[in-house]
């Protein structure tokens, strides 16, 4: 098999891996894969956390694994997670947006800038009459809110971007 | 010189360089973890629900942050990193006396009569110093180090950002309020020096490039924070009442939350998790 066929199967797999708290939205549409090592049958996978205390990372690597390694061809496959590259939220796929709003999450604002005021539309009803209740939330990555429009509690994804030193 | 040292077998090769950074990883580490014990002390007896889910938040996190040190000096060789956090004595840890001590009177199971001005204060020095530190080492010559610190960054403004608000507005609350923050100010003044030295190999790891600043720098950045929020800084110079923690000075207080702690381990060490 050439390896770009191979490659892609990896992908595919990647996109049925699950976040273990969120069912249907996959570890490769919240941009946690980084990269794709394939050598023979071999194949390593380099993987950005989310937050660094998610107590999820030892189960996504498990999950990870087991996935891959059920393709035929694959002998091991070797997931390691890496400090060397930042996660950011700008990294959540458009499907993985659409996915976290099925779960009453609001994806994280777009194009986000440190210091920017931090509106967020309601997953439910997209009214951005909505206020936050706890910037703190169920996991570290995520933050609690209310919408005063339909009225629903909700959970949005916290904008994570690297901040400029010594501000 | 100024070199990068991008994996834990080359920061090996020099016994000098090792040391101090062995040194500094278990003061990230140390720290980390124990304020964070201290933090879950208070799960279910915050003032109120919406801060136990915000502080049970920071404190896993940052627990989080403490694992990611402890995995580091596994990588170096120093052994487990779930024994290096639950199986060393008080003498071998390296965090900042003050962040060891109680959250106040009486027990977690019994009679907790915790102090919830100790808990601001704490966490908004300690937050604050975190930030000083991380910042000169976001640049360090340990490539993975490096690595760590700037993901920390990242989530750090969020922890500094909420204890922040937490004594500001406690220092223009009511006079009992304003009372037990101030008290709790000028006793941190007399203890929390340590916390801003480097101990023992602060030299090395600021000629290594460990470090980007020194201890008298830390000290001075951390000072210039604090000064804009206080609302009166307390008279007289730091000082660090219970010795050194970074050079292994510790309280029994210490001592009480290693057994806490680690009790669970303690009665298995072979248990698997």
């Amino acid at each position: 098999m050439v390896e770009t066929t191979k490659l892609e199967e990896i992908y595919t797999v990647l996109k049925t891996v699950d976040d273990p708290e969120l069912p249907s939205v996959s570890v490769f549409d919240l941009g946690m894969v980084h990269q794709v090592l394939v050598k023979d049958n071999l194949v390593q996978i380099k993987m950005v956390p989310t937050f660094a205390g998610c107590p999820a990372l030892d189960f996504i690597e498990m999950n990870v694994k087991k996935a891959v390694e059920e393709l035929r061809w694959v002998k091991n496959c070797q997931v390691e997670f890496t400090m060397e590259h930042q996660w950011s939220t700008d990294a959540i796929t458009d499907k993985g947006k659409t996915e976290l709003k099925k779960h009453g999450i609001a994806p994280p604002p777009e194009n986000y800038r440190p210091g920017d005021e931090w509106t967020v539309n309601c997953p439910y009803c997209d009214s951005d009459y909505t206020s936050m209740e706890n910037v703190f939330g169920p996991t570290a990555c995520r933050s609690i809110l209310y919408c005063s429009s339909c009225r629903n509690p909700f959970e949005a994804m916290k904008p994570v971007v690297i901040q400029p030193l010594n501000s | 010189m100024s070199k990068i040292v991008e994996t834990a077998e080359i920061a090996r090769q020099d016994p000098s360089y090792y040391q101090a950074l062995r040194e500094l990883l278990f003061q990230l580490a140390d720290d980390d973890f124990i304020i964070s014990f201290r933090g879950s002390e208070w799960l279910g007896l915050a003032p109120h629900i919406e801060e136990d889910v915000a502080y049970s938040s920071i404190t896993q996190n940052t627990m989080g942050h403490a694992v990611m040190y402890y995995n580091l000096l596994e990588e170096l060789g120093e052994g487990d990193a779930n024994f290096l956090a639950h199986d060393r004595g008080a003498s071998d840890r390296r965090n900042g006396a003050y962040l060891e001590k109680r959250n106040g009177e009486g027990k977690y199971l019994e009679e907790p009569y915790f102090d919830w001005a100790l808990a601001v204060v704490r966490n908004y020095f300690y937050e604050s110093f975190k930030k000083v530190k991380l910042e000169a080492i976001s640049t360090s010559s340990y490539k993975p180090l490096a690595n760590v610190a700037k993901k920390v960054l990242m989530e750090h403004p969020y922890h500094f950002a909420h204890w922040k608000l937490w004594i500001k507005q406690l220092q223009t609350s009511s006079e009992e309020a304003k009372k037990r923050i101030q008290n709790r100010i000028e006793e941190a003044w007399e203890e929390f020096l340590d916390v801003l030295e480097l101990g023992n190999y602060g030299n090395e790891m600021v000629q290594h490039q460990l470090i980007a600043i020194d201890e008298e720098t830390i000290k001075g950045n951390w000072l210039e924070e604090v000064k804009t929020v206080l609302v009166a800084m307390p008279e007289g110079p730091l000082g660090k009442k219970y010795g050194s923690g970074r050079n292994g000075e510790h309280t029994s207080d210490l001592d009480q939350a290693l057994g806490t702690l680690a009790e669970v381990f303690q009665s298995d060490k072979t248990a698997i998790w």
